[in-house]
C-alpha cells in the first residue's frame, strides 16, 4: 500500500504498446478509481512545517569530483608551471584559428588591445583592457577553451599559456616564468574599473 | 476586456466617421465612457448558414496522439537560431514573440543561451553538491528531491543582453521576437533552495553561493546567499513537464526577476563561499561598460520593460480601421504597474489594459483598442513597475549609459506603420 507506480512494469508493456492502454483496462478504470481513493489515506502524520532531510553526505569519489575554483585572488590555482615560449606553441595550435595572430582577433574576440579606447565609441576588450583579475584566466579557459575540447589542458599547459597570453598584454617579461604565485600577483590595469551593483 | 469582446466595437473600426477616436487613433475617454468602458451590447448574429454543412460533420476525425504537436498550419511558429559559426553550441535561439499571445511560453518555444552547447545530463548521473562553507556537505540526486515539498512560481527569465542590437546607431530590420525575444515566461516548479540551504547549515561566514553546471562552458556564477534564501526555486519541472533539455534538465536555477545568465542550467554544485568566485561570466562577460569607461558588474535586476508584438515589425496592416495593439511588459523589480501606449510617436499616450493576473516578475499581457487612420504611425509602449521604475526613451538610456553597455537594453521600442501599412522598426 502506498506505492504508486512512476513507471510502467515490463508485464504492463506486453499489452500497452506504442503509449496505447488496452480495451481491458479502460472498461476498468471506474472501479480502479474507487480503489485508488481507498489507498490515499496517509498513515504518517505531518504538517506543512515538515521537510524530507534527504541529502547524502558526500562520498569521496564525489568529493574528490567537487568542482575546484580559481578565485579572482588566486585560491584554487593548481601547482605546476610553464613558460610563455611553450605557450606561444599552444597558442598556435589551439587558439589562433579563433582569436587571430598574437590575440589580435578574429571570429572571436579580440585578447589584446587599447586600453586608452574604453571610455570610446569603440573599445577593446582584451584582457590587459578589460579583465579585473590575472587568475580567472586560469578558471574560464581551463574550462572553456578550446571550445571543442575544454577542461583538457594540463597545469603546465595552462600555466604556459597564460604566460604567453600575458606576454602579449605587456604584463609579464618575455622570460618571465608562470606559476600560481605569479598569476596571484600580477595587477590587472582594470582592476579598480568596475563598480559592483550587486543587491 | 475580454478577447470575445472584440467583435463588438465596430463602431472604433469607422474611420468615416472620426468623432469618437482621438488624433492618434484610440478612443476618446467620452467614447470610452459611452461605451461602457468597451462592453459593448447590442450585437447581433446572422442566421446560420444550413446549405454548407461543414465537411468535417460527415466523416470521423483524427485519432488520438501520445504527445500533441502544433498543427501543420502553425508549425511556422519556430524560434530562430543565431549561432557562432566557430562554435555551434554558442549562440542563442529567439522565443517568436510576435506569433505569440498570453504570456506563458510554450516550452518548445522559450528562448535558449548556450555557451558551448546542451550536455546530455540522464537522471540517473545527475547529482547536485552542496558544499563549501556549510556544516553539512551534501549530495542530492533526483528521485529524492521530487520528494520535498514543491512549489511552483509564473515568472520570466530574460537574457542580460536581449535587445541588445538595439544599441546600434541605426535601427535593425527584424521581427519583434528577433530582436527582444531573449525572453520568454513559464510556470517553474522546484524546490526552494533555503530548503536545501538550511538541510546543509549554512556557515555564518556564508555570503555567497557558486553555482556550476555540468555542460562545458564554464558557465560559473555568483549569487548573494540572501537573494538564495530569500526566492530562488531549484527548478526540476517547466509548465508542468520536466524541463526541456535546452533549459536546464535535469535541474537549473529560478532567480526571479534576475539576468539570465545567474539562472543556471544543468546544474552540478553550489559551493556557499565567503566571497564572489569572480569568474569570468562575474567579471567579464555580463558586465556593462558605461560611456566613461568603467564597467558595471553584477547588474542582476532586469528593467522595466515593455514592446508591442502586434502590430510590430515586419507585419502589415491590411486596410485602415480597427487593430488591437497587444503587447508584453515586465520588470525585475516588482509587478507591471500600468502601460501605456502611443500612436504619434510619444506625443500622446493613452492607457493600456492590463490582462490579469499581473504578477510579480512575470510577463504580462497589454491591449489597447486602436484604430488606424492610414496615415503613417508611429508605435510605441512605455511601462512601469511597483517599485517605481519607468521605461526610458532611447535617447535617455544613451544620454546616460552611452552605447557600449551591450546588456540590459530596455527602451522604449518604436514601430513605424507606413502609409501602406508596412511596419519596420524606427528610432523615434
Amino acid at each position: 500500500m502506498g506505492q504508486f507506480l512512476t513507471s510502467m512494469p515490463e508485464s504492463c508493456k506486453l499489452c500497452c504498446k506504442g503509449g496505447r492502454i488496452p480495451a481491458s483496462l479502460w472498461l476498468m478504470s471506474g472501479a480502479l478509481l474507487l480503489s485508488v481513493q481507498n489507498m490515499l489515506w496517509a498513515s504518517e502524520s505531518v504538517s506543512t512545517e515538515d521537510v524530507p532531510v534527504l541529502g547524502q553526505a558526500l562520498t569521496a569519489d564525489q568529493r574528490s569530483a567537487l568542482p575546484v575554483h580559481v578565485f579572482a585572488d588566486g585560491e584554487g590555482l593548481p601547482p605546476g608551471e610553464g613558460t610563455a615560449e611553450q605557450g606561444a606553441q599552444l597558442y598556435a595550435q589551439l587558439c589562433s584559428g579563433c582569436h587571430g595572430s598574437a590575440g589580435q582577433g578574429g571570429r572571436a574576440l579580440e585578447l589584446v588591445g587599447d586600453r586608452s579606447l574604453l571610455n570610446t565609441e569603440f573599445p577593446d576588450r582584451g584582457i590587459a583592457v578589460y579583465w579585473p583579475n590575472a587568475p580567472t584566466l586560469y578558471e574560464y579557459i581551463y574550462r572553456a577553451m578550446p571550445p571543442d575540447k575544454p577542461a583538457s589542458l594540463d597545469p603546465e599547459q595552462m600555466y604556459s599559456l597564460i604566460a604567453y597570453l600575458l606576454q602579449l598584454n605587456d604584463l609579464l617579461p618575455e622570460d618571465g616564468v608562470m606559476n600560481a604565485a605569479v598569476l596571484r600577483d600580477i595587477v590587472m590595469p582594470n582592476h579598480a574599473g568596475f563598480i559592483t551593483i550587486a543587491e | 476586456m475580454r478577447a470575445s469582446d472584440k467583435s463588438k466595437l465596430p463602431a472604433l473600426g469607422d474611420v468615416r466617421s472620426t468623432d469618437h477616436l482621438s488624433a492618434s487613433g484610440f478612443p476618446t475617454r467620452r467614447q470610452f465612457l459611452k461605451n461602457g468602458g468597451l462592453a459593448l451590447a447590442g450585437l447581433t448574429y446572422g442566421a446560420a448558414a444550413r446549405a454548407d454543412e461543414p465537411i468535417t460533420w460527415h466523416s470521423p476525425g483524427s485519432g488520438f496522439s501520445n504527445y500533441g504537436q502544433p498543427d501543420t498550419e502553425n508549425n511556422r511558429i519556430i524560434r530562430w537560431i543565431s549561432e557562432n559559426p566557430a562554435v555551434p553550441g554558442d549562440g542563442v535561439s529567439w522565443t517568436p514573440l510576435h506569433e505569440l499571445e498570453g504570456t506563458i511560453t510554450p516550452n518548445g518555444l522559450h528562448f535558449e543561451r548556450h555557451h558551448n552547447g546542451v550536455p546530455a545530463v540522464t537522471a540517473d548521473r545527475w547529482t547536485l553538491t552542496v558544499h563549501g562553507k556549510v556544516q553539512r556537505e551534501l549530495a542530492f540526486d533526483l528521485e529524492s528531491l521530487h520528494r520535498y515539498p514543491f512549489e511552483s512560481r509564473i515568472s520570466f527569465i530574460e537574457c542580460g543582453g536581449n535587445s541588445n542590437a538595439l544599441w546600434q546607431p541605426t535601427p535593425v530590420q527584424a521581427a519583434a521576437g528577433y530582436l527582444h525575444g531573449l525572453v520568454s515566461c513559464a510556470e517553474w516548479t522546484g524546490i526552494r533552495l533555503s530548503t536545501l540551504l538550511a538541510e546543509a547549515g549554512l556557515d555564518e561566514r556564508g555570503r555567497w553561493v557558486i553555482a556550476d553546471g555540468y555542460d562545458a562552458s564554464g558557465v560559473t556564477v555568483s549569487l548573494p546567499v540572501d537573494k538564495c534564501l530569500d526566492d530562488v526555486l531549484l527548478v526540476l519541472l517547466q509548465n508542468g513537464e520536466p524541463l526541456r533539455r535546452e533549459n536546464g534538465y535535469p535541474a537549473r536555477l529560478l532567480v526571479p526577476g534576475w539576468e539570465g545568465i545567474v539562472n543556471l542550467k544543468w546544474l552540478r554544485s553550489l559551493q556557499v563561499s565567503d566571497r564572489p568566485l569572480w569568474s569570468k561570466f562575474d567579471t567579464v562577460s555580463y558586465t556593462d561598460l558605461h560611456k566613461d569607461g568603467l564597467a558595471e558588474r553584477m547588474t542582476f535586476t532586469m528593467g522595466v520593460k515593455s514592446l508591442i508584438t502586434s502590430p510590430s515589425a515586419g507585419q502589415a496592416l491590411s486596410e485602415r480601421g480597427y487593430y488591437e495593439i497587444r503587447g508584453l511588459a515586465w520588470s525585475g523589480a516588482g509587478p507591471v504597474a500600468g502601460v501605456d501606449v502611443s500612436a504619434d510617436g510619444g506625443k500622446s499616450w493613452y492607457e493600456a489594459v492590463l490582462q490579469e493576473p499581473v504578477l510579480d516578475k512575470s510577463l504580462t499581457r497589454f491591449r489597447a483598442p486602436w484604430a488606424w487612420d492610414g496615415e503613417a504611425r508611429v508605435l510605441m509602449s512605455r511601462a512601469y513597475d511597483s517599485a517605481g521604475n519607468r521605461q526610458p526613451t532611447r535617447r535617455a538610456l544613451i544620454d546616460a549609459k552611452g552605447s557600449n553597455v551591450y546588456h540590459h537594453y530596455n527602451a522604449i521600442v518604436a514601430w513605424e506603420v507606413a502609409g501602406d501599412g508596412t511596419i519596420s522598426h524606427v528610432y523615434a
